[in-house]
């Protein structure tokens, strides 16, 4: 863990940002991926057994407390966990109310998922980045990247939710013919420039879930490198860094929960809106 | 940090959470939450209705009160006024009385003195017939005289 050697840090970090790969080794067959190399061999078909684990979860987590808060709800005096959920739902309910303008009982509890779902993953960040691998590796198992939404799989996995969402609204309220007609006839109104509207439009569609998707892997990824990192200082300067980053992430893992959560929102309103 | 099936995989269980959350996490908590605004929203409402309720209702009572101060102020006036006349009516009628038992108690004595002329003048006429005879020694046919005598009598 101290700094060591150059190669020493080198593998720490490597080690630390390697997610425990389970796939289809051309060589091995299924199997778990026991380095970098043998993972990034077994190509797509892989799966990442930490992000998937760790996301189901808090994913779970998540269901569980807000349903246990959803059982116990009366419309009387709320108690601790009540007020707290309810907090977080009239939050979600005000910024959905704020940025969607149709009506469609899909969104807002979309919303809800997305933004407590995204948080409980990126609040996994502030566990020191040691304490889990660790653990892992005396039970055994080499790799364990706690944190699913620094694996892209994670972020765009949930971008290609709110994407085919997307599709499936705009399909749903204008038609194929005028989604059509929306791609092709978008922003010039003439037949002449179909092509280039095409081109410009479905550029346009498929940077929104590439950007929710890398916007929030960006972030959290960035942040994750940094931990690391410090991690490497000696462990009695640590937290002159440590502390200041960590505080400062409770404000990103929040923001980009709410930026992620927001943008879907707004992309969302897009489709349901004619032009 | 391959793109892998850990995409779809994450897709999946997205999917499989939104539904769960639209199905059984959303529903019971927004209700709790718009049915409780809406008890609040009734509440304040029932409150200041009941505010102001109790204004109308202090209004009518400070009404009914000055209402009735004046009745009663009426009624002591009037009941004022009646002693007041009942005393007056009294003190005519005593007075009334009084007149009424001096008239009478006035005529009586009239009628006594009357009667006592009358008396007198009987009593007189015969003695003047009395003294008449002494004088005249001669028997006065009182018959024929009688008539002459009340004459002198009446006069006196």
């Amino acid at each position: 863990m101290a700094a060591g050697s150059e190669v020493t840090a080198t593998y720490y970090i490597q080690h630390h940002l390697q997610n425990l790969t389970f796939g289809k080794h051309p060589e091995n067959g299924w199997s778990l991926a026991h380095s970098s190399e043998e993972a990034m061999e077994m190509g797509f078909w892989a799966i990442h057994l930490d992000t998937m684990g760790w996301s189901i979860a808090m994913g779970a987590l998540f269901i569980w407390l807000f349903r246990k808060a959803g059982k116990l709800a009366t419309t009387g005096v709320p108690g601790t966990l009540q007020n707290i959920i309810e907090m977080v739902v009239e939050f979600v309910e005000n910024t959905v109310r704020g940025a969607f303008h149709g009506k469609n009982p899909v969104i807002a509890p979309l919303a809800l998922t997305l933004f407590v779902w995204i948080f409980l993953m990126n609040l996994l960040k502030l566990i020191p980045v040691d304490y889990v691998p660790e653990l892992f590796a005396r039970l055994g198992v080499g790799y364990m990247k706690m944190v699913p939404t620094t694996d892209p799989n994670a972020t765009l996995g949930m971008a290609l939710g709110v994407f085919l969402l997307i599709i499936y609204y705009s399909l749903k309220v204008k038609g194929v013919g005028g989604f059509a007609k929306e791609l092709s006839l978008t922003p010039f109104n003439h037949w002449l420039l179909i092509p280039f509207n095409l081109l410009l439009e479905i550029i346009g569609l498929l940077v929104k879930p590439l950007g929710l998707g890398l916007r929030l892997f960006g972030n959290m990824f960035a942040g994750e490198v940094i931990f690391i990192l410090i991690a490497l200082l000696p462990f009695w300067i640590m937290w002159t860094l440590n502390v200041p980053w960590a505080i400062f992430h409770i404000l990103v893992i929040t923001l980009q929960a709410f930026i992620f959560t927001v943008l879907s929102v707004v992309y969302l309103n897009a489709a349901h809106e004619h032009h | 940090m391959n793109i892998n099936m850990t995409l779809i995989g994450q897709t999946i269980a997205f999917a499989i959470f939104v539904w769960f959350c639209i199905k059984y996490v959303w529903p019971p908590i927004s209700n709790a939450l718009h049915e409780r605004q809406k008890k609040i929203a009734d509440g304040l409402d029932a409150a200041s209705r009941a505010s102001r309720d109790l204004e109308l209702a202090q209004e009518q009572a400070a009404e009914t009160l000055r209402e009735s101060k004046q009745q009663a102020t009426e009624i002591l006036e009037q009941a004022n006024k009646r002693a007041s006349q009942m005393i007056e009516e009294a003190r005519e009628q005593a007075r009334a009385e009084g007149e009424r038992l001096v008239a009478s108690a006035r005529s009586e004595i009239e009628q006594e003195v009357h009667r006592a002329k009358d008396e007198l003048r009987v009593q007189v006429s015969s003695l003047a017939l009395v003294g008449a005879e002494r004088v005249l020694e001669a028997s006065i046919d009182e018959k024929a005289h009688r008539e002459m005598l009340d004459k002198l009598a009446a006069e006196l």
